[in-house]
C-alpha cells in the first residue's frame, strides 16, 4: 500500500469492494490516525489488565508471604506449589511477576496509551492536519506493536517461564541461563518483544515529529501550539534519540546470551561454585566485559523513558486544567520552556540510578548536579498550574478531577526525587520501597491519571459520545484515595529499609514489624485494582450507548473542537481551519463569550493593537 | 453537586497533608549504628524543606479548588502572565536546589574519601545466595584468589599456595566489626550483581562480578544487626541475609577466632 | 521502512499535507491547510537516519569503554576489507553519476549507472561475507576476543542495513527503467541516494573506529 491508494480513483475503486473487505481496511488495517490511536489505546488497556493482575498477586505475596492460596494455585499452577494442595507462591513466579509487571506497565501500557494512543488521536486534530504524515507507516507501527505484545505475553508460557531479571534486566542475571529460570527462553522473548516495541515506537516517533514540524495548519506557530502538542513533539524526539541505545544494548545482550561474546560479562564468573569455563575447559568462557556498561546504556534510555511516560500527562493536564478553570494558562512560555528543559536535562541524569553501582564517584557527582537541576523546571510547572487555578471559575467535571489529581501526584512524587537526587541519602534509599513510592506516584500515577483524564476529556473525539460523569467521578474517587493509600505508605517502609523485589521480606528481623503496613497497602491495592472495573464499564458502555457529543461539549478552544465528534475521515469536512491565536483565550473581558477559539479571526480591535505593537511582539 | 467535588478534593488534600506529615515525623530510619550521621541529617533536611513545599503547595491546591469554583455568573480573572513572579519563583527554587547540591556534593565527597590509614581491611564477596566474609589475619594481607579454583569447599577460589592465604579468616554470612575503628570493606561478587546493604550503618554498595569496590565507615555501637542483599540476584535473593556483630575492639580478635572455629 | 519513504518526492506545494486524509474537497482549497516547511518524506528519512546514528553512538560508547580496558587484544583486519570499502565508495560514485544523467535530461542514461550501483552493493555484501570467512579460517571467531565480537557484530548490522538498501534499490531500478523519474528533476532518486550514501559513510566510520583509531 502506498499513498496512491488515497488518490480519488483508488477511493472509487474501494467503494466497489465487498463490505467485509471494507471493514478490514477501515478498522483492522486502518491507516486513519484516529482508528490507529484507538487500536493502540485499547491494546494498551488490555495489557494494563494483565499487568494489573500481576501487581495484585505481588501485593498478596508481600502481605501474607507464607500463606496457602488454594484458589490461586488452581488458577496459576505454574506459580504456586500445588503438590499436596499446598498453594504457596514460588519464588521464581514472584520474580517473573515483578519483572513482567514493570516491563508491561512501563512500555506496553504507559508509553503506549498516552503517546501512541492519544498522540495518534490528537496530533492531526490539534495541528490541523488531515492525517499523520505517513499513514501507512502508522498502521505498520501499530501491528509491529501488536506483535511485540503477543511475544511478551507468550513468554509466560515458554520453557521456564517469563523473564525474571527485573524490568531493568541487569546482566549477568539476565545473560546467564543458569542464574535464574527466567533467563532461559523467557529473557529471549523479553528482548524480542522489546525490539518490536522499540521499532514500533520509532515509526510512531518519525510520524509524530514529521507531522508536527511539517503539517501544521496555517497560523499555528510554535508558540500557539497547545501544551499537549508540545509534549507529544518532545516525547517523540526523546524516543527517537534514546531508544536506539537500548536497541544497541539488547543486540549486545543477545550476542552475549547466544553467541558466547562478552560485552557485559566479566572474566571469572562462577555459578553455583562451578567456574563457567569455555570450550577449552581451562579458561573462562566470558572475558573482560562490563556489567556496568549495560546499566549505562539502559538508563541512557531509561531516564528519558520515564519522561516519555510523564510529558504527555503534563500536556493533557495543562489543557484540561485550563478548559475547566475557564482561565488562561498561566505562564505559557515558561511552561513550554520547562518542557524543553526537562526533556533536555533528561539526557544527562541517567547516572542517578547508579550512585551505588560501583560507578566512579566523580561521575556520581556530575549526575547529582543534573538531577537536582531538573527539579527547577518541574517546580515551575507546579507553580504555573497553581497560578492558573488562582482566581479561576473551576468546573469539577470528571476530566478536571483527574487533572488536579495529576497536579497532586506530581507534587507528592516530585519532592521525593529531591531526596534521591542527593547521592548520599540515596545510599540508604536506593533499591528500597521509597524508590517504588517515588516512581509510582510521579511516573506511573501521573501518567495513569493523565490517561484517565484525557480519556474522559477527548472521548467525544474518540467515539462521538460523552462518558458517564457520575461513574467517572466514582472511578476517580476510588482511584485517587486508594492510589495514595497504596503508594504513599511505601515511603515510610522504604525509609525503614524495606527492600524492593523481595519475595518474603519477613526473613529479615528488621522488616518483620512492617508486615501490618504491607497488609494495609495490599488491601488498598486490591480496592484500587477492583475499582478499575468502574472505568471499563464506563468506557465500553459510553462508547456504544453514551450521550451523543456535540462538536465542542466543554467550550474549549483547540482546533480539535472545531470539527464533528467524532471527526470524519480527513478530520474536517470542509477546509482546514486557520489559526489566529493561542489556545488558552478564556475569560478575556474584551469578548462577549468567555472563550475564544483558536480559529476565530482577530477582531478589529485586536488588529489595531497588533498593528500598533508591531508584527510579532505578542504571539498570542 | 458541582461545588461538592471541589470541597471533597480540598478535604482529601488536607487529609493527605495531615496524615503524610504526621507519619513522616515518626522515626522510620533503622537506628543508626555507624558514623554516617551526616546521611541522616541530609535526609532530615530534605524532609523539612520538601515537607514545607509539600504542605504549602497542597494547601494552595486545596484552597484554590474549594474557593474558585464556577458560580455560573462571573468570569475568571484574565491573568496569565507575570514575569516578576515567574522569575522569582524560578530563582528561589534554583537557589534552594543549589544549597541542596552544595551540601550533597560535600557529603558525597566525604563518604567517598580515602579511608584512614589504620582502617581494618575486610573483604565481602557475594554469591548466590550468601555473603563470604574474609579477614586478612595476623599478616594483614589478603591471600590471592583465583576464580578458576572456586569449588564447593572453596567458594571464593582462595589460592592456598599463596603464603598470605594461610592465615586468612573466612566466615559465611557473619560479619564481625570492631567498635569505633574504621573498617574498609572490599565488595566483590562471584556471579551476578548483589548489593551489600547494612541498614543500620547507612551502607549500601553493589557487589559486581569482575570488579572490587572499596567502601569504608566506622561502627559506633556494639550489638547484632543484619546484612541484606538490596539488588535482585535470583530466586534466593530474599534470603541472602547475614549478621553483623559489632564488638569492642578489645574483644574483637577473640570474637573472630571463636566465630572462625565454628 | 515502508514504501512510504520510497514515494517519489513531489515538488513542494503549500497544501501537500492533506494527502493522508484524501477526503474529497479536503485538499488545497481551504484558507488554512498545512504550511509545509520541508518535504515530509525527506524529513522523515533524515529523522530516521538520526535515530540510526544514535544506535551507533551507543555501540561506539560501548566500544570505547571496552577498548580502554587493559586486556585489549587487537584484531588484524583482512586486506579484503579495504577492497570492499573501495567497492562501496565506487557504488556511491556510480549512484551520483546516475543522478547526474537524470538532472541532465538523459533519463535513458540513468539505468546503466544505477545497475552498477546495485551490483557494486551486492559485491560489497559478498566481499564482507568473504572477509568473515577469511577471519574464521585464521581462527578469529565471533566470541574469540572483544575486538572480534565488535567487528562481527557491527559489520553484520551494517550489512543488514545494506541488504535493506538493496531491496529499495530494486524498487528504484524498476521505476527508473519505466522512466518514472522526471527528466531534469533536481532531486530524482534523492531519498534512495541519501540512504545509500549514509550507509557508505557509516561503513567508513566503522572502519576508522575499529581499525584505524
Ligand atoms: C523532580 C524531578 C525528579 C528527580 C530529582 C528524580 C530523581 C530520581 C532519582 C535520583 C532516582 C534514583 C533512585 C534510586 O534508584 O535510588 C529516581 C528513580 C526513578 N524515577 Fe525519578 N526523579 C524525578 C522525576 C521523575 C519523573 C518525572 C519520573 C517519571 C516520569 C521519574 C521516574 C523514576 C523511576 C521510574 C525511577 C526508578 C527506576 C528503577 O530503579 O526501577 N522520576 N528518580
Ligand atoms: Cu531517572
Ligand atoms: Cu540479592
Amino acid at each position: 500500500m502506498t499513498d496512491m491508494a488515497h488518490a480519488p480513483e483508488a477511493h472509487a475503486a474501494e467503494a466497489h469492494a465487498h463490505a467485509e473487505e471494507a471493514f478490514i481496511w477501515k478498522y483492522v488495517f486502518s491507516k486513519n490516525h484516529r482508528v490507529i490511536g484507538i487500536q493502540y489505546y485499547v491494546t494498551a488497556m488490555v495489557m494494563a489488565l494483565v499487568a494489573g493482575l500481576l501487581a495484585m498477586l505481588i501485593r498478596l505475596q508481600l502481605a501474607w508471604p507464607q500463606r496457602d492460596w488454594g484458589v490461586l494455585a488452581k488458577l496459576f499452577p505454574m506459580g504456586y506449589d500445588v503438590g499436596g494442595g499446598f498453594g504457596v507462591m514460588r519464588p521464581e513466579f514472584y520474580a517473573m511477576l515483578f519483572t513482567m509487571h514493570g516491563t508491561i506497565m512501563v512500555f506496553f501500557v504507559l508509553s503506549t496509551a498516552p503517546v501512541s494512543g492519544f498522540g495518534n488521536i490528537l496530533i492531526p486534530l490539534q495541528a490541523g492536519a488531515r492525517d499523520m504524515a505517513f499513514p501507512f507507516l502508522n498502521g505498520l507501527s501499530y501491528w509491529t506493536f501488536f506483535v511485540g505484545c503477543v511475544v511478551i505475553l507468550s513468554s509466560f508460557f515458554v520453557g521456564a517461564g517469563a523473564a525474571a531479571g527485573g524490568w531493568t534486566a541487569y546482566p549477568p542475571l539476565s545473560a546467564l541461563k543458569g542464574a535464574v529460570p527466567g533467563s532461559e527462553t523467557g529473557q529471549t522473548f523479553w528482548i524480542i518483544g522489546m525490539v518490536f516495541f522499540i521499532a514500533s515506537f520509532t515509526m510512531g516517533g518519525l510520524n509524530f515529529v514529521t507531522t508536527i514540524i511539517n503539517l501544521r495548519t496555517k497560523g499555528l506557530t510554535p508558540l500557539r501550539m497547545p501544551m499537549t502538542l508540545w509534549a507529544m513533539f518532545l516525547v517523540a524526539v526523546l524516543g527517537l534519540l534514546a531508544f536506539p541505545a537500548l536497541v544497541a544494548a539488547c543486540l549486545m545482550l543477545i550476542f552475549d546470551r547466544h553467541f558466547g561474546t562478552s560485552f557485559f560479562l566479566p572474566t571469572g564468573l562462577v555459578l553455583n561454585n562451578v567456574p563457567l569455563l569455555g570450550p577449552d575447559g581451562k579458561t573462562f568462557l566470558h572475558q573482560g566485559g562490563s556489567p556496568l556498561l549495560w546499566q549505562h546504556l539502559f538508563w541512557f534510555l531509561g531516564h528519558p523513558e520515564v519522561y516519555i511516560l510523564m510529558l504527555p500527562a503534563l500536556g493533557f493536564t495543562s489543557d484540561i486544567l485550563v478548559t475547566f478553570a475557564r482561565k488562561p494558562l498561566f505562564g505559557y512560555k515558561s511552561m513550554v520552556g520547562a518542557l524543553w528543559a526537562i526533556a533536555g536535562l533528561s539526557f544527562i541524569v541517567w547516572g542517578h540510578h547508579m550512585f551505588v553501582s560501583g560507578m566512579n564517584p566523580y561521575l556520581g557527582m556530575a549526575f547529582a548536579v543534573g538531577t537536582i537541576l531538573i527539579a527547577v523546571p518541574s517546580a515551575v510547572k507546579v507553580f504555573n498550574w497553581l497560578a492558573t487555578l488562582r482566581g479561576a471559575r473551576i468546573r469539577f467535571n470528571t476530566p478536571m478531577l483527574w487533572a488536579v489529581g495529576v497536579v497532586s501526584l506530581f507534587i507528592s512524587g516530585g519532592l521525593s526525587g529531591v531526596w534521591l537526587a542527593q547521592s548520599a541519602p540515596d545510599i540508604q534509599l536506593h533499591d528500597t520501597m521509597f524508590v517504588a513510592a517515588h516512581f509510582h506516584l510521579i511516573m506511573a500515577g501521573a501518567a495513569l491519571f493523565g490517561v484517565f483524564g484525557a480519556t474522559s476529556y477527548w472521548f467525544p473525539k474518540m467515539f462521538g459520545r460523552m462518558m458517564n460523569d457520575t461513574l467517572g467521578k466514582a472511578h476517580f474517587w476510588f482511584t485517587f484515595v486508594t492510589y495514595y493509600g497504596t503508594f504513599f505508605p511505601m515511603h515510610y517502609i522504604g525509609i525503614a529499609g524495606h527492600l524492593r523485589r523481595i519475595y518474603d521480606p519477613y526473613q529479615y528481623e528488621f522488616l518483620k514489624p512492617l508486615q501490618p503496613i504491607n497488609q494495609l497497602i495490599t488491601i488498598s491495592a486490591l480496592i484500587l485494582g477492583s475499582s478499575q472495573i468502574l472505568f471499563f464499564v464506563n468506557f465500553f458502555w459510553s462508547a456504544f450507548a453514551g450521550k451523543k457529543a456535540t462538536e465542542n461539549p466543554w467550550q474549549a478552544n483547540g482546533l480539535e473542537w472545531t470539527t464533528a465528534s467524532p471527526p470524519p475521515h480527513g478530520n474536517w469536512p470542509g477546509p482546514i481551519p486557520e489559526v489566529h491565536r493561542w489556545p488558552y483565550e478564556y475569560a478575556n473581558p474584551d469578548f462577549p463569550k468567555d472563550h475564544v477559539m483558536q480559529h476565530e479571526p482577530l477582531t478589529a480591535a485586536e488588529m489595531e493593537v497588533k498593528a500598533a505593537e508591531g508584527p510579532s511582539r505578542h504571539e498570542h | 453537586m458541582g461545588r461538592l467535588q471541589g470541597l471533597l478534593f480540598a478535604l482529601a488534600t488536607v487529609a493527605l497533608v495531615v496524615l503524610a506529615t504526621f507519619y513522616f515525623t515518626r522515626p522510620w530510619l533503622p537506628p543508626l549504628k555507624s558514623d554516617r550521621i551526616a546521611i541522616d541529617h541530609a535526609i532530615w533536611l530534605s524532609l523539612v524543606v520538601t515537607g514545607a513545599v509539600f504542605i504549602l503547595t497542597n494547601l494552595l491546591l486545596a484552597y484554590f479548588s474549594w474557593r474558585y469554583q464556577d458560580d455560573g455568573r462571573t468570569r475568571a480573572a484574565y491573568w496569565h502572565h507575570n514575569p516578576r513572579l515567574e522569575w522569582s519563583w524560578t530563582l528561589v527554587t534554583a537557589l534552594i536546589m543549589c544549597t541542596f547540591l552544595f551540601k550533597a556534593l560535600n557529603l558525597w565527597a566525604a563518604v567517598n574519601a580515602e579511608p584512614p590509614a589504620d582502617a581494618m581491611l575486610i573483604e565481602v564477596t557475594g554469591q548466590q545466595f550468601a555473603w563470604n566474609v574474609r579477614y586478612p589475619g595476623p599478616d594483614g594481607m589478603l591471600g590471592r584468589t583465583d576464580h578458576l579454583l572456586a569449588s564447593q569447599e572453596n567458594p571464593i577460589g582462595l589460592d592456598k599456595s599463596d603464603p598470605h592465604a594461610a592465615d586468612d579468616v573466612l566466615l559465611l554470612n557473619q560479619l564481625y566489626l570492631p567498635q569505633d575503628r574504621a573498617v574498609r570493606v572490599q565488595v566483590r561478587s562471584m556471579d551476578v550483581i548483589h548489593s551489600f546493604f547494612l541498614p543500620n550503618f547507612r551502607v549500601k554498595q553493589d557487589a559486581l562480578p569482575g570488579m572490587t569496590v572499596q567502601i569504608w565507615f566506622t561502627p559506633k555501637e556494639t550489638g547484632d544487626f543484619e546484612i541484606a542483599c538490596a539488588e535482585h540476584c535470583g530466586l534466593g535473593h530474599y534470603r541472602m541475609r547475614g549478621q553483623v556483630h559489632v564488638v569492642p575492639v578489645a574483644q574483637f580478635d577473640k570474637a573472630l577466632a571463636d566465630a572462625a572455629v565454628q | 521502512m515502508s514504501t512510504e519513504v520510497l514515494r517519489k518526492p513531489s515538488r513542494p506545494g503549500p497544501h501537500r499535507g492533506g494527502e493522508g486524509g484524501g477526503e474529497p474537497g479536503g485538499d488545497g482549497n481551504g484558507r488554512g491547510g498545512p504550511e509545509v516547511f520541508f518535504d515530509p518524506g525527506r524529513f522523515g528519512l533524515w529523522l530516521f537516519l538520526a535515530t540510526l546514528s544514535m544506535m551507533f553512538v551507543g555501540f561506539t560508547s560501548a566500544y570505547m569503554v571496552r577498548r580502554l580496558a587493559p586486556d585489549w587484544t587487537p584484531l588484524r583486519p583482512p586486506g579484503l576489507l579495504w577492497i570492499n570499502t573501495a567497492v562501496l565508495l565506487l557504488s556511491s560514485a556510480t549512484l551520483e553519476a546516475a543522478r547526474r544523467r537524470l538532472r541532465g535530461w538523459n533519463p535513458a542514461g540513468v539505468s546503466p549507472w544505477l545497475t552498477a550501483t546495485g551490483a557494486l552493493g551486492a559485491l560489497f555484501v559478498a566481499g564482507q561475507l568473504a572477509a568473515w570467512r577469511v577471519l574464521a579460517a585464521r581462527g578469529y571467531f565471533l566470541s574469540g576476543s572483544p575486538h572480534n565480537s565488535f567487528f562481527y557484530m557491527l559489520s553484520g548490522i551494517h550489512g543488514l542495513h545494506l541488504l535493506v538498501g538493496l531491496v529499495w534499490f530494486a524498487v528504484v531500478l524498476v521505476k527508473a527503467r519505466r522512466l518514472a523519474y522526471t527528466p531534469g528533476e533536481a532531486d530524482g532518486l534523492g531519498m534512495f541516494a541519501t540512504y545509500w550514501h549514509f550507509l557508505t559513510g557509516l561503513w567508513i566510520y566503522l572502519l576508522l573506529l575499529l581499525f584505524v583509531l
